[in-house]
């Protein structure tokens, strides 16, 4: 029973995260319908530029964290402007490949910059485990979940209260009405890489902190899509939902595996079974758009 | 993909049979069958290395076809497609194995093995389209790589499972010399009934499918019976061509049908054009000689300072992947109709050639 409720609480962690890279995909495919098969990639190269800075240029932490930040937001904006936005107008396929194509190129270049070998991060907290509900969990857990808080919160604020935010969610609704009101599109689209390249950041780091930086940081871009399905392609709530989903459905799995099961890696296919089965039932999933067509 | 019924002004066809033809010119089947001849004759003349490369353009070629069809052909997307090509290579395998049957009945039963499969995972595709199909697909990637890693008594596990050689009328065809004129067999039947299909009813049904759905469903093609027909035959193509990697090989193991292949695959079909039947055959020889290519500039290079500068020899490998990922980038953004295109540009331009228009 404690096992389960460890799994549990690291579920709802690690899913948290989930939620939080999700979130940022919905962002972009909201923005300027473009699925980004890249997103992995953004906490991998958010978490690199943060591990040399801190590592071979000796920034504190709180520095590093936010040059690699400002990094990473430039970098995502060049994105659009130079790869994505040839495209607009071009098929779904050749979108999504282009986005295949940068995940392979930059999931290379990181190989070759720096190595394929896990490198941990300095020591970031003095305590390395608080005690929650008389279990051990790592602060850094904590942080994280903290972070993913604040980040969900952030985005709250912006689509809610903000200028740009309301101009993002004009657009996600109807390109051509919000350009006629004078929103530059470019702009919006440019922002939403922006914007989902820094916050995906954040999570890389956070990923990096925990378990070191690795080109297995990709992978959570593959997570994204389990959980964005579950909640909703155009969802971002149902991001966030779906990818907590997601970490507390790959940690159950693993605990039936392990305690009865025994048929081993359960805990990294279960979550596209589920995928395939909400795809077949409910493809717009928990929150999403139901987009109904009659002919 | 817009242009690719294009055709130059001045082409007027005056019956259905002449707009059907297999070759629009006596000239492009002169080609062809100059190009089947020669191909023929390659391994006289050709070396092992030469040869391995040219068998390895066929079956990775038939692969791409299926796929073409799929993406090019009917607009599906598939992000699974390596994870057929492994089916088809164990199936043919197995049923090689378990049940003796000779390996010259294999490659057709993994072919339709595999085409079951890929009827299975395209029933999906009956209820979505565009990017949820893209994603479906990245699922059925996961879940039958991880079935071959799970089932070892059906790819033998971390080991893999061996393959024997293709036997006709007791002559083995283990060598390359051999075994390429199975492979050219293959490909060349392939490349006929693709380009067969595509003249008939249902290869039309599959292309109004991609233009607009809508207008097909109302003209009376069935949506559901296309789509997923598409993917059983992608799927075919894919295990004939793992099938005969499979018996080329001699072993399979399972780790090698991972999402970058079918990377790869998408790649070959983009490069080479989407719905186009040369351009497969195409795509397939750019993604094949592409890594040759760069293990030759990194020779060439080794012992200058570029070498010593980005450390070649270690990095090839990261490198051929970024080249990868940076020629798909490059073709979609500057050439989005691939080498097909080119290559009809270069066609069009002898045609009128001395005056451009």
């Amino acid at each position: 029973m404690n096992l389960f409720i460890q799994l549990m609480i690291n579920g709802l962690i690690v899913g948290a995260l989930y939620g939080v890279v999700a979130m940022c995909f919905v962002l972009i495919y909201k923005a300027s319908q473009v699925v980004n098969f890249a997103q992995g990639e953004f906490l991998l190269i958010g978490a690199w530029v943060c591990w040399w800075l801190l590592t071979k240029q000796h920034l504190p932490f709180i520095w590093g964290f936010l040059i690699s930040l400002a990094f990473m937001t430039l970098f995502g904006v060049l994105i659009q402007i130079v790869v994505l936005r040839p495209l607009i107008g071009e098929p779904v396929i050749s979108v999504i490949m282009v986005t295949v194509g940068l995940s392979i190129f930059f999931q290379a270049l990181m190989k070759w910059m720096f190595g394929v070998f896990a490198q941990p991060f300095p020591k970031i907290f003095a305590v390395t485990s608080v005690n929650i509900l008389g279990l051990p969990v790592q602060s850094v857990y904590v942080m994280s979940l903290g972070v993913s808080l604040l980040i969900m919160l952030g985005f709250g604020y912006f689509f809610k209260f903000t200028r740009m935010g309301l101009a993002m969610r004009a657009t996600a609704y109807n390109q051509t009405v919000a350009a006629s009101l004078g929103i530059s599109v470019k702009q919006v689209f440019a922002l939403a890489w922006g914007i989902s390249a820094m916050v995906s950041t954040v999570a890389g780091v956070v990923v990096g902190v925990v378990n070191g930086v690795s080109s297995g940081l990709s992978g959570y871009g593959l997570k994204v899509f389990p959980a964005s399905i579950l909640g909703g392609l155009d969802s971002i709530i149902g991001g966030l939902v779906g990818g907590i989903l997601v970490g507390l459905m790959e940690n159950l799995a693993n605990f039936f595996d392990s305690q009865y099961l025994h048929w081993g890696n359960l805990y990294d296919v279960v979550p596209y079974y589920v995928m395939i089965v909400i795809l077949m039932v409910k493809p717009y999933g928990l929150f999403g758009t139901e987009d109904i067509e009659r002919v | 993909m817009s242009s690719v019924g294009m055709r130059p002004c001045g082409d007027y066809k005056t019956d259905y049979g002449r707009d059907q033809t297999i070759f629009e010119t006596t000239t492009a089947r002169n080609f062809v069958i100059a190009g089947i001849v020669l191909a023929c004759l390659m391994p006289l003349v050709a070396d092992r290395y030469v040869l391995s490369l040219m068998i390895q353009i066929g079956y990775l070629g038939i692969a791409a076809l299926g796929l073409n069809i799929l993406v090019g052909f009917t607009g599906q997307i598939s992000i699974g497609h390596a994870a057929f090509f492994g089916f088809g290579a164990f199936t043919s395998a197995y049923l090689n194995n378990h049940f003796a049957i000779p390996v010259f009945f294999c490659i057709p039963l993994a072919g339709l093995a595999t085409a079951v499969v890929g009827f299975a995972f395209g029933l999906p595709a009956a209820r979505i389209k565009g990017l949820y199909l893209a994603i479906a697909t990245l699922a059925a990637q996961y879940i039958l790589e991880d079935f071959f890693a799970r089932s070892y008594w059906f790819t033998g596990g971390p080991s893999g499972s061996i393959a024997q050689p293709f036997t006709l009328f007791g002559f083995s065809f283990d060598s390359d010399r051999s075994y390429f004129y199975v492979v050219l067999a293959y490909t060349i039947v392939a490349y006929l009934l693709a380009t067969n299909l595509m003249r008939s009813r249902d290869g039309r049904a599959l292309v109004a499918v991609r233009d607009h759905y809508l207008s097909a469903e109302m003209m009376g093609i069935n949506l559901t019976k296309y789509r997923t027909l598409s993917f059983a035959i992608a799927a075919f193509l894919a295990g004939i061509g793992g099938a005969l990697y499979a018996h080329y090989l001699s072993v399979v193991s399972s780790e090698g049908f991972n999402l970058l292949l079918s990377v790869q695959f998408l790649a070959m079909v983009i490069i080479g054009g989407l719905g186009s039947i040369l351009g497969s055959l195409l795509g397939t020889v750019f993604m094949v000689l592409l890594p040759e290519a760069m293990d030759a500039g990194t020779r060439a290079l080794s012992g200058t300072w570029i070498d010593t500068a980005l450390g070649l020899k270690d990095n090839v490998v990261f490198l051929r992947d970024m080249a990868i990922g940076a020629v798909i980038i490059g073709f979609l953004i500057f050439e989005p109709d691939g080498l097909a295109h080119r290559w009809r540009q270069i066609k069009a331009y002898w045609k009128l050639y001395p005056f451009s228009y």
